[in-house]
C-alpha cells in the first residue's frame, strides 16, 4: 500500500453560498456565546465559561478563513472530547481533594443559615394567629405591620420590627371570619406578594418578651417562638441561647464543623478542601489494599474468564451451525441469539433467583442442594456461568460472521493437502478467525473488566465471609469501589473521586498494554 | 491508506454531527416545562425513567414518589383552588431522596417534599429541609408514634400522615396458634402444623436487618442507645454490645433449627406464605393486597419476642410531608403543610387511591370499619420505634444485615456481632 498521495489541490473559490452559510454558522455560534456566557457567569461556573469561551475563539478563528483545514476537521472531535471527557476528569479529580458529600454539599454561609434557621422553637401551648400583613411602604422592603388575631379569644393586637406588641381596639379595624381585613388607610399583603417576599418576612419578629417572639407561618398564621441558636460573626461562633453553649468551627477527621465545648456537634457541615486526606484513607488502610488485591485478581479472572468462555462456546457452536450439511441452521441460529434478545437487567435478577439454595430452580431441576451463593468458589462459578449464558450469542454472531468470510478454496485446499476436518480447523481456520476477531476479545475484556451490573444485579458482590463488610467474593473493583464509596455513611462524594481516580490510573495502565495486544496483532495482520 | 483516510474523516463528521444533535436535544429539553401554568395539578411530568423531573411551572410544587403522587393529585389540586392558586405534583420514579437533595442544592428543587421519615436526618444535614410548626393540638389529632417520628434534636421536621410496620401474619390453615405470644410457641405450632417452612421472614445472603429488627430487638439488642434529652445518640452504638451478641446467639439458635434461612429472600418471602408453603410471615402493609388476593385465611398480630426476654420492636416507618429548604413558594408549602396537620382531608383523599396505614386519630376511628387489618397495623406500630433517622443510620444497615445472616448462616453470634459493630464505628467515626 503506497501512502501520501496528497489529494490533489482543486482550485477553490468561495461561492456566494458558502459564504453565506459561514455567516449565518458564524452569526449562530456567536449568538449562542453572547446569550450563554452570563447565565454562567450567573451560576459562577467558571470552568465551563472558560469552555465556551475558548470554544467560541477557536471557531472564530478555524472556520472563519480559508486556512486551518487540517484544524477544521479535528475541532469538533476535540472540542467534545474536551467537554464529555477530559472536564468531568478534571472535575473529578477536584472532587477528590474536597470533603463533597452528604452534610458538607453546600457553602459556609448555608450551612450557618440552616442550623440557626432550624433552631426557632414553637413556645409550648402558644397559641397559632390569624395573620394579616400590611405595610406602608411597599411589599418588598416594608416595613410591616403584623396584626393578629388570636383565634380563641378574638383579642386584636398588632406589631412589627419597629413597633412594639400593641392592643388594637376592635374600632380601629375591620375583622371578618377572624382576619383583620381592613386596618387604617396601610395596604394589606395579598397571598402572592406574601409568598414572593418570604425571605425578607421571615426575619420579621415581632417580639413578646426577652426570648420569644411571633413570627409568620404560611400565608396567614403567626406563632410564637424562640430562635435557640444565634450566630456571631466577629467570634465566628454559634450560641444556644437557652443554655449558654458555644459552638465554634472544629475538625472532626478532616471535616470543619460547629461543635460545642462538650463535644457535641452540629449536622450541617460545608465543602472544605481536604488536602490529600482521601487518598490518604484510601492507601493507608491496610485491610483496603488487601482487598483491591483480592479484587482486582478476581477482576482480571473475571474479565478474562468471561471472554474466554464466551468465545469458545460461541465459536463451537458457530462452527457447528456453519456446516451446510445440517439442517434447520437459521431456526437454530435465531434460538441461540434467545439470549441476546432478553434484557440483562432482568435476565440478571432471574437468574439470581435460579441460583436459591432452597427454592432455585437449578437445585430443584437437578435435585442438588448446593449453596450457590453462599459458597464464595460456588459463587464465582455461578457469576461466569450467567456470564456465559449473557455473552455467547455475541461470540456467536461475531464468529459465524467471520467464518463466512474465511475462503472456501482455503479449507478445501487444505483438504486437498490430506488434512482432517481439526486440522482445518484448528490450523487454517481458527488463525484467520482470531486476525478477525481479536480486537472484538479486547473490548469484551474491556467491557467485563466494568461489567458492574453482572455482579451487583446477581451477587450483590457476594457472599461476604464473616467479619468481611467491604468485599464480597465475587466483588470486582467496579463493584467495590461503589460499595466502598456509597456502601456506608451516605454518599461520600470526595472519597469516591479519589477511589475513582485511583481506578483510572489502574485502567489506564491496563489499557496501554491492552493497545500493546492490540498493535502485536496488527502487526501479524 | 487514502480510503482509510476519507473513511475516518467521514467517520468523525458523523459522530461530530450526532454528538452535535444529542447536545441540541439536551439544549432544548432545559426550557421550562412550558402549557403546565394554568393546568393545576395536572403538570405531573414523570420524567426520565431516572433523574428528576423538570420542576414544573407552579405555585406549589410537590414531589413525592410514583405511587403518593397519584394519590395526591386530586386533594392538592383541591387545595389549590380552595387557595385560588395552581398546584403540580410530580412523580419521581427513583432515588426520590437524592434527587431531591440534588435539585434543593441547585435551587430548581420542588417546594414539598414527600417521604419517608428516616430521611429527615440525612435532609437535615444537607440542608434541605425547613422545620414546620405542627398546631399546638397535634397531639390529640396524630396518633404518637407519627409526631416523635418526625423529630430529630427536638424539632419537628414533617407532617406525618401515614405509617407502616412489621407485623406477623399466620396462615389459620397451617397453624393452630394464630397470634403466638412467643416465637417459641410460633416455631413449635408451625412444626406441629406441617407447613413446607415455619417461618418465612426475608434473610438472603446479604442480610435484611430491617426484618430482623424484632428478633433483634426482642433478644436484647440495640441500634443506638439514648442521649440526656432523649435523641438518638450515635456514640454509644448498641451494635458489638453484649445485647446484641445475646440476640445474635437466639437468632443463630433459629438458623440452626431451620426457622431462619438465608434461602429466603425479599423476592420471594410473601408468595412462599401466599402459595401456602409457610405457616407465618414477617412482613407489613404491603403483603395485605398479595395475600387477600390468594385468598389466604389469615390473622394478624404483633410479631412476638423470645420467650422470657424482651419484646419484639419492630421498625415502625412513616410518610411525611416536608418543606423544601430552597422552596420557591415557601409560603403555600408551609400553609399546605399547616392545612394537612390540622385536618385529615388530605389524608383521607390519598387513603381512597393508596392505602397506607393513616396516622390521623380521627381517620383512624373512620376507617376501622372499612378497612380494618391496615388501621390494625396502624395501632400495632405505636408498640414501635420510629426508624432512627439519624444520618449515621445508613451505616448500620449492610453490617448488621451481614452479620445477621453470617449467623443465621452458622457463624459465631459473638464474633461477627463485635466486627460488624466495629466496621459501622469505623463507617461514623463513633
Amino acid at each position: 500500500m503506497t501512502s501520501t498521495t496528497a489529494p490533489a489541490q482543486r482550485a477553490r473559490r468561495t461561492s456566494a453560498t458558502t459564504l453565506i452559510a459561514r455567516a449565518l454558522f458564524l452569526g449562530a455560534v456567536l449568538a449562542v456565546t453572547i446569550w450563554i456566557a452570563p447565565v454562567l457567569v450567573g451560576l459562577q461556573s467558571w470552568l465551563w465559561l472558560a469552555v465556551v469561551l475558548a470554544a467560541a475563539a477557536a471557531i472564530f478563528v478555524l472556520y472563519s478563513t480559508r486556512r486551518f483545514i487540517p484544524g477544521k476537521y479535528i475541532f469538533p472531535g476535540t472540542f467534545f472530547l474536551v467537554v464529555f471527557l477530559i472536564a468531568p476528569i478534571i472535575l473529578t479529580v477536584g472532587y477528590s481533594f474536597t470533603n463533597f458529600g452528604d452534610g458538607s454539599r453546600g457553602t459556609k454561609e448555608q450551612a450557618i443559615a440552616a442550623i440557626t434557621g432550624n433552631s426557632v422553637q414553637q413556645t409550648p401551648d402558644s397559641p397559632r394567629y390569624n395573620l394579616t400583613i400590611t405595610t406602608e411602604g411597599t411589599a418588598e422592603e416594608g416595613p410591616y405591620v403584623f396584626y393578629l388575631v388570636d383565634p380563641a379569644s378574638g383579642e386584636i393586637r398588632r406589631g412589627g420590627p419597629e413597633l412594639p406588641l400593641e392592643q388594637v381596639p376592635a374600632s380601629d379595624v375591620t375583622v371578618r371570619d377572624g382576619f383583620v381585613t381592613a386596618a387604617d388607610d396601610s395596604a394589606i399583603l395579598t397571598p402572592d406578594e406574601i409568598n414572593t417576599n418570604y425571605a425578607a418576612l421571615q426575619e420579621v419578629a415581632v417580639e413578646v418578651d426577652e426570648t420569644t417572639a411571633i413570627r409568620l407561618l404560611g400565608i396567614d398564621q403567626a406563632f410564637e417562638g424562640t430562635k435557640v441558636l444565634q450566630y456571631d460573626e466577629a467570634a465566628d461562633a454559634i450560641t444556644n441561647t437557652q443554655t449558654g453553649a458555644v459552638y465554634t468551627p472544629q475538625k472532626i477527621g478532616d471535616t470543619e464543623y460547629f461543635v460545642s465545648e462538650d463535644g457535641e456537634r452540629m449536622p450541617q457541615s460545608w465543602l472544605q478542601g481536604v488536602g490529600l486526606s482521601n487518598y490518604e484513607r484510601l492507601f493507608t488502610d491496610g485491610k483496603l489494599a488487601g482487598q483491591f488485591a483480592d479484587a482486582f485478581v478476581w477482576t482480571l479472572v473475571f474479565a478474562a474468564g468471561s471472554v474466554l468462555l464466551t468465545f469458545l462456546v460461541g465459536f463451537a457452536l458457530a462452527l457447528v451451525l456453519n456446516d451446510e450439511r445440517l439442517r434447520g441452521r437459521r431456526l437454530y441460529r435465531s434460538v441461540l441469539l434467545m439470549p441476546y434478545a432478553v434484557p440483562g437487567f432482568i435476565a440478571l435478577l432471574v437468574w439470581s433467583n435460579f441460583y436459591n439454595r432452597d427454592f432455585g430452580l437449578i437445585n430443584q431441576t437437578l435435585g442438588l442442594s448446593l449453596n450457590w451463593f453462599g459458597d464464595p468458589t460456588l459463587a464465582k462459578a455461578a457469576v461466569l456461568l450467567t456470564n456465559l449464558w449473557m455473552g455467547f450469542p455475541y461470540m456467536f454472531i461475531v464468529c459465524t460472521g467471520a467464518l463466512q468470510s474465511v475462503p472456501k478454496e482455503l479449507t478445501e485446499a487444505a483438504r486437498i493437502d490430506g488434512a482432517s476436518r481439526l486440522q482445518t480447523t484448528s490450523r487454517v481456520i481458527a488463525p484467520l478467525l482470531l486476525v478477525a476477531v481479536s480486537p472484538l476479545l479486547v473490548a469484551s475484556f474491556a467491557f467485563n473488566f466494568n461489567n458492574f451490573n453482572a455482579i451487583e444485579l446477581l451477587t450483590g458482590g457476594g457472599p461476604f465471609a464473616a467479619n468481611e463488610y467491604t468485599r464480597g467474593a465475587t466483588d470486582i473493583l467496579i463493584s467495590m469501589v461503589y460499595r466502598i464509596a456509597f456502601g456506608g455513611s451516605g454518599a461520600d462524594f470526595g472519597f469516591a473521586s479519589a477511589v475513582s481516580v485511583a481506578l483510572f490510573i489502574l485502567t489506564g495502565v491496563l489499557a496501554a498494554i491492552q493497545f500493546r495486544f492490540a498493535n502485536v496483532l496488527e502487526d501479524v495482520n | 491508506m487514502l480510503i482509510r483516510r476519507k473513511s475516518f474523516l467521514a467517520l468523525g463528521a458523523l459522530g461530530a454531527t450526532s454528538a452535535m444533535l444529542s447536545a441540541c436535544g439536551g439544549g432544548t429539553s432545559e426550557d421550562p416545562a412550558a402549557g403546565g401554568s394554568s393546568d393545576a395539578g395536572g403538570a405531573s411530568d414523570a420524567g426520565g425513567a431516572e433523574g428528576a423531573p423538570q420542576r414544573a411551572d407552579a405555585q406549589l410544587v410537590i414531589w413525592a414518589d410514583e405511587k403518593k403522587a397519584e394519590s395526591l393529585q386530586a386533594p392538592a389540586a383541591a387545595w389549590g383552588e380552595a387557595q385560588g392558586i395552581t398546584v403540580a405534583v410530580q412523580s419521581v420514579a427513583n432515588d426520590l431522596q437524592t434527587n431531591f437533595v440534588t435539585a434543593n442544592q441547585a435551587g430548581n428543587g420542588p417546594d414539598v417534599l414527600v417521604g419517608a421519615h428516616d430521611w429527615i436526618g440525612n435532609l437535615v444535614q444537607n440542608a434541605s429541609i425547613t422545620p414546620v410548626q405542627l398546631p399546638a393540638d397535634a397531639a390529640d389529632k396524630i396518633a404518637p408514634i407519627g409526631l416523635s417520628a418526625v423529630q430529630l434534636d427536638g424539632q419537628t421536621y414533617g407532617v406525618p400522615y401515614a405509617v407502616e410496620t412489621l407485623v406477623l401474619f399466620a396462615n389459620n390453615a397451617l397453624t393452630d396458634a394464630p397470634s403466638p405470644a412467643s416465637i417459641e410457641e410460633l416455631v413449635s405450632a408451625g412444626q406441629a402444623g406441617g407447613a413446607e417452612n415455619v417461618l418465612s421472614l426475608p434473610v438472603g445472603e446479604e442480610g435484611d436487618a430491617y426484618h430482623m429488627e424484632p428478633l433483634y430487638t426482642s433478644g436484647g439488642g440495640y441500634l443506638f442507645g439514648t442521649d440526656a434529652e432523649g435523641g438518638l445518640d450515635p456514640s454509644d452504638l448498641g451494635v458489638g454490645k453484649e445485647g446484641s451478641i445475646a440476640a445474635g446467639g437466639k437468632i443463630g439458635e433459629l438458623g440452626a433449627q431451620g426457622v431462619l434461612k438465608t434461602s429466603i429472600t425479599g423476592d420471594n418471602a410473601i408468595s412462599l406464605f401466599t402459595d401456602g408453603k409457610a405457616a407465618y410471615l414477617v412482613s407489613g402493609p404491603w403483603a395485605l393486597a398479595d395475600i387477600k388476593a390468594a385468598g389466604i385465611d389469615f390473622t394478624m398480630s404483633a410479631v412476638p419476642g423470645f420467650e422470657g426476654m424482651q419484646p419484639a420492636k419492630p421498625f415502625a416507618g412513616v410518610n411525611a410531608f416536608y418543606v423544601a429548604a430552597a422552596a420557591k413558594n415557601p409560603a403555600y408549602a408551609q400553609q399546605f403543610l399547616s392545612d394537612v396537620a390540622s385536618a385529615p382531608d388530605v389524608a383521607r383523599e390519598m387513603f381512597a387511591v393508596n392505602e397506607l396505614p393513616p396516622v390521623s386519630l380521627e381517620l383512624q376511628t373512620e376507617l376501622a370499619a372499612g378497612s380494618p387489618e391496615l388501621i390494625q397495623i396502624a395501632e400495632l406500630a405505636e408498640g414501635a420505634d420510629p426508624m432512627p433517622s439519624i444520618p449515621e443510620m445508613a451505616a448500620i444497615w449492610k453490617p448488621l444485615g451481614q452479620a445477621q445472616a453470617n449467623i443465621v448462616g452458622g457463624a459465631d453470634p459473638a464474633e461477627v456481632m463485635t466486627s460488624a459493630g466495629e466496621q459501622i464505628a469505623g463507617e461514623i467515626g463513633a
